[in-house]
Order: C-alpha cells, then sequence, then structure tokens
C-alpha cells in the first residue's frame, strides 16, 4: 500500500477523497484485487465508527416520511413511464387488461433505457400487446404476485411483479406441464418492476405453467425448486 | 378430467414437491420481515417490499440518524442525509452484493457519504469530534441500553489507538475533511496521514473483534 493508487483504500474507506479522487480510485478498485480484499478489511472498522456517535433517537417522523418518499419514489417512476409511450398503446386495451398492460408498459420503458435493447422491448410490448387484445384470461399466479395471461388460441405470457434479478450464472426458466411432463417454455433474467415473460410454448387447457431458477443457458428438465406456478383458467 | 395444478406439479416434480409454495391460493408467501437476516432485508428492498424498508430503518435508523447528525450538527440535515440514504437503498438493493458487505455496513456508508458532501456543500467542518460526541436521549429503552453500549466498545477501541492514528482516521469520518486537508491540518505528509489512516483502521479492527464487537 506503498503507491497511489493502492495507498487511498484508507481514504476512501473515510470517504476522506474528492469526488473526482473518489470516482477514479473506484475505476482503480475495479480492476485490482488486493485492494478490494483490503478495502472489504477495512469497512469492517469503518462501520463500526457509525456506532461510536450513536445517540439520540431520530424523530418520529422520519420512518414514515422514508417510506412516504420510498412509494412516491416508485409512483413518479410508474408516472413518468406511463406518459412516455406506453399509455396511449394500452387504451385501446379492454378495461379488465389495462392494469396488467400498465405493467407491460413499465417493463418495455425500463428496458427500452438501453437503446440495445428498445427494438426487443417494443416487439415483445407489441407482441403481448396483441395477446392482450386477443381477450386472454389472467389466472393469479401460486407463490408470487403476479399472473398467467393465456389467449384462447394457447399463446401465453407470465405477467411477473417484483421477483428480482436471477443470480449470476442463473437464469429463470419457464414450464408448460402437460399431463406429467414439463417443457421448456422460455427464460427470463427477471427484475426489479413488472415485467411481462412471453411463453416459447403454448398453453393448452388444463396445462400448468411452472417457474423455477436454472443454470444460465437454461435446462431441458427441471431441477430447481418450483418458485410459483398457475393453471390455465 | 382437469388434470389439477397440484397432481401435474407432483406428477412433473416429485422430488421437489415438498419445496413448492404453500397450497390454499394465488397469495404470495409472505414472509414476517421482522425474522429475516439484515442482507435478506435487503433483497426483499430489492423487489420493492416497502415492510422490508421500514424493517431495516428499525433496526438502523437511530444509528444512521446519530452518524449523520455527528456530521452535520444539524437535525434537518441530518434527516435530509438519512432519508436520502434509505432511498438510494431502496433504488439500488437490486445492486448489493452479500458477499462483499454487511448489509449495515452498505447502508451505513451510503449515510457517511451523504453526510460528508453535504457537510462539504455547506462547509461546515468542525474539528473536535472525539469528545463531543452526542448522549444518548430518552432513558430505559433496551433499544438505547444497547446502542450505549456498542457506543462505548466503540469509544473504547478507538482510545486504545494511539493518537497519530486516531486523530486523522476521526477527523476525516467526523469531521468530513478529505485526505489533503488533513494533512496540512495535522502538519503531516499526506503519506504520513494515509498510512496512520491505514494502520488505524487494521489495529481498530483487531480491538474491536477482542472487545467482541459484532459488527466489525
Amino acid at each position: 500500500m506503498s503507491q497511489e493508487p493502492h495507498d487511498l483504500v484508507a481514504s476512501y474507506a473515510l470517504d476522506a477523497l474528492e469526488e473526482d479522487e473518489r470516482a477514479s480510485f473506484e475505476r482503480h478498485l475495479a480492476e485490482c484485487e488486493r485492494c478490494s480484499a483490503q478495502l472489504a478489511e477495512l469497512q469492517g472498522s469503518v462501520g463500526a465508527l457509525a456506532y461510536a456517535a450513536e445517540g439520540p433517537s431520530p424523530p418520529a417522523a422520519l420512518r414514515g416520511k422514508i417510506l412516504d418518499a420510498a412509494r412516491a419514489d416508485r409512483g413518479a417512476e410508474v408516472m413518468f413511464r406511463r406518459r412516455s409511450w406506453a399509455l396511449p398503446a394500452v387504451a385501446a386495451i379492454a378495461a379488465a387488461a389495462a392494469m396488467v398492460a400498465i405493467g407491460l408498459g413499465i417493463w418495455a420503458t425500463s428496458l427500452s433505457r438501453s437503446l440495445d435493447n428498445e427494438r426487443d422491448a417494443k416487439a415483445a410490448y407489441d407482441r403481448a400487446a396483441r395477446l392482450l387484445a386477443a381477450k386472454a384470461t389472467a389466472t393469479p399466479l401460486s407463490g408470487a404476485d403476479g399472473s398467467l395471461l393465456v389467449a384462447p388460441d394457447g399463446r401465453a405470457a407470465i405477467v411477473i411483479c417484483g421477483l428480482g434479478s436471477a443470480p449470476s450464472e442463473k437464469t429463470y426458466e419457464a414450464w408448460v406441464i402437460r399431463g406429467t411432463t414439463p417443457q421448456p417454455a422460455g427464460l427470463f433474467r427477471g427484475g426489479s418492476h413488472c415485467a411481462p415473460v412471453l411463453l416459447t410454448r403454448s398453453v393448452s387447457s388444463g396445462s400448468t405453467v411452472a417457474v423455477t431458477v436454472e443454470r444460465a443457458g437454461g435446462v431441458t428438465k427441471p431441477t430447481g425448486r418450483i418458485l410459483f406456478h398457475a393453471a390455465r383458467a | 378430467m382437469c388434470i389439477t395444478a397440484e397432481n401435474a406439479l407432483a406428477a412433473g416434480f416429485p422430488s421437489l414437491l415438498r419445496l413448492r409454495p404453500a397450497a390454499g391460493g394465488g397469495a404470495p408467501v409472505r414472509r414476517e420481515v421482522a425474522q429475516l437476516s439484515d442482507e435478506a432485508l435487503v433483497e426483499a428492498i430489492a423487489r420493492s417490499d416497502e415492510a422490508a424498508l421500514g424493517e431495516l430503518y428499525d433496526r438502523f435508523g437511530r444509528v444512521a440518524y446519530g452518524l449523520a447528525l455527528k456530521i452535520l450538527r444539524d437535525a434537518a440535515l441530518a434527516e435530509d442525509a438519512v432519508q436520502e440514504a434509505f432511498l438510494q437503498v431502496w433504488r439500488g438493493a437490486g445492486g448489493y452484493r452479500a458477499d462483499r458487505a454487511r448489509a449495515s455496513t452498505w447502508l451505513l456508508t451510503f449515510v457517511h457519504r451523504r453526510a460528508v458532501d453535504l457537510v462539504r456543500r455547506e462547509e461546515r467542518r468542525r474539528a473536535e469530534p472525539a469528545d463531543s460526541l452526542p448522549e444518548p436521549s430518552g432513558p430505559g429503552a433496551d433499544e438505547a441500553a444497547a446502542a450505549s453500549s456498542r457506543r462505548e466498545i466503540v469509544q473504547q477501541a478507538l482510545q486504545r489507538l494511539p493518537a497519530e492514528q486516531r486523530e486523522p482516521i476521526e477527523l476525516a469520518y467526523y469531521g468530513g475533511l478529505t485526505q489533503s486537508e488533513l494533512a496540512e491540518r495535522l502538519g503531516q505528509p499526506l503519506g504520513t496521514i494515509k498510512s496512520r489512516m491505514f494502520t488505524g483502521l487494521q489495529r481498530l479492527r483487531g480491538l474491536l473483534v477482542e472487545a467482541g464487537f459484532d459488527s466489525a
């Protein structure tokens, strides 16, 4: 720890760097294993320093303010995204589907933040919207917030909220179970918001859709536990 | 004639059946947030679970506020710093890596950085941190007692550091001084300051472990 930038670990841990120094040290950290390891070690001590300052209780109203702000944060995001482009397209869709459609809009626009994904997102959105327009029926998922949507012709999507991203090297995999045989029906990454997942396999009457976590790239037979499922209504 | 979901699941995933979500409806399985580890709370927050955010606040709001107040010396600014730090957790929970840092350390890093940024902006740097740490208010509560014992352990550990190591650490952490300001103020070369802080923090870690402090 004798030479810059290696000798900046303690200053960084204590937030004693200027903003530009901080940013450039963070770039260094990403490449320097030794500094990262040292930082992890020092951060334990630094975290403990906070407890020496522990004193008066915060004002009672602060908890509520934080929760309100968190809620508003999410609400603002929804409003912003609705305005951007999802809602007009959705307006034509049946009222029963509108709630779900807002979820789709959120998802599509959040993906569209990344220019690389924009085209895919729009295409997926269009397909999902067409599914809804085709009078899909929705069945609540057991085990998660969301629904299974199935159009009369069997085309289907899962709309899932707040699932979280799949761990690295892993993927979510959907299955259509007809009789006793689970068949792979698509992979997806998940995320913190609401997202539609278009199934690659149609869902016939009496089939069940389930989702597991599998290794990246997917598998042909499920190995993970079932996170949530729904049967076609 | 229809195969039920339960049958299909039992047939398709025999060994996994016991792990499937509890039968009996479409409601998501909700765990009691109070029973989650700090790290699991952050995972729940990543799924926009407000109750988990509330629980995280109940666990660390007090130490977060104490720290912010210590640095900022202004109740309204301290509240702002704490609120912004919790919102950073709310927005950034998806990027939290439990293998890199404890959830509490992660949160307190946000609080500290926010408070330091604010104090630098407000140019309210103060000099003497250690002898003016705030006293807990509101006697009697177990929470206050626990807080005061944690506080004492850390303060005692700090006192056992050589002054030349303790001083720059305290001025940086509680005073928001940058390393260049420390060098100037303490009349030492920058390299000396850096290495004293590094050695001091390493030593502090040992002292805290010795004292049985469990967040070190």
